[in-house]
């Protein structure tokens, strides 16, 4: 029990510390880099709370997708960042102050939550089934639906960046099939009667 | 010594206000802003898995896997909106972003 206490003030100080530099570092590509940080901890914490399949998840979805996708972004924008930096020790007194209220709010709750009593479990974890397998077992049955809808925003969001993002230039040469497959012989030849001794 | 849900509780509201901070501190640079937003939803996410834990319900865990997604594909299109932006302006200050204003 010690050694999950000790693993959870490791993960959870490293965090919240990373969290902090990716909010105050000068470089973007350094927040990038505490943000793959922060979310590496963030797993560790779901294993000790014994969501394994999500914390695999977030290292899948977050370290192997979207940072990756920040880091490629941020360093394709020639953006000079020391001029986005200005105004940073301007704006320092309202965020700490409104982050101060937020978490003072936040941990006003926390103390004095309960579970309301007519409150019933949705779907209990099996006792014999390892995460994935209970996971997968509700995910496919009972939540199928949203797991379509769930598909359907990341179709969405996939055709979205591409047809944002697509540009076509002039000046290339592009094949067109449709309208390679539209031509007839009329249209792409054209017999010529050439007088003999005349040429064309 | 006990790790209980209050513990994580506090980590994640931690989280959350670092996130909210971070948009207010970094007022002009959309690329930190969205990292914020991913802050934030980390520590939502984090909040559904303590609890899910702690009732031993997997509802938490599945709606944070749903969470995840939408996170994914909100990274995704905002990122393409600043690429298209960055092409059209060469900048990526917020404060120019006023174009529909009347």
């Amino acid at each position: 029990m010690t050694l999950a206490a000790a693993f959870f003030y490791l993960f959870s100080i490293v965090t919240i510390a990373s969290a902090v530099m990716v909010i105050s570092a000068r470089n973007p590509v350094h927040s990038v880099l505490f943000l793959i940080l922060a979310f590496v901890n963030a797993a560790g914490l779901f294993l000790l709370t014994g969501a394994e399949f999500l914390a695999m998840i977030l290292v899948v979805v977050y370290v192997g997708a979207v940072a990756v996708l920040f880091l490629f972004v941020v360093m394709m924008l020639d953006v000079d960042f020391a001029e986005l930096k200005q105004g940073f020790l301007q704006y320092l007194p309202v965020g700490m102050l409104v982050g101060l209220v937020v978490l003072v709010e936040l941990i006003t709750v926390i103390g004095v939550w309960s579970v309301a009593p007519q409150a019933a479990l949705n779907t209990p974890t099996p006792a014999n089934l390892s995460n994935t397998e209970a996971i997968g077992r509700v995910l496919y049955t009972q939540y199928v639906y949203l797991f379509q809808a769930a598909g359907f925003v990341l179709l969405t969001a996939m055709i979205g960046a591409i047809v944002l993002t697509l540009q076509h230039r002039k000046n290339v040469r592009r094949q067109n099939i449709a309208e390679q497959n539209a031509r007839t012989r009329a249209s792409a030849i054209e017999v010529k009667k050439v007088p003999s001794r005349a040429g064309v | 010594m006990v790790i209980g849900l209050e513990h994580y509780l506090i980590v994640a509201a931690v989280l959350f206000t670092l996130g909210v901070a971070g948009i207010i501190l970094n007022r002009k640079n959309v690329i930190v802003i969205l990292m914020s937003i991913e802050l934030i939803l980390l520590s939502v996410n984090l909040n559904l898995v303590a609890f899910s834990a702690q009732l031993h319900d997997l509802t938490g865990q599945i709606f944070a896997l749903f969470i995840l997604t939408v996170a994914a594909a909100e990274a995704a299109i905002g990122l393409a909106i600043l690429v298209t932006y960055f092409r059209n302006r060469g900048t990526i200050a917020v404060e120019d972003i006023n174009m529909m204003k009347g």
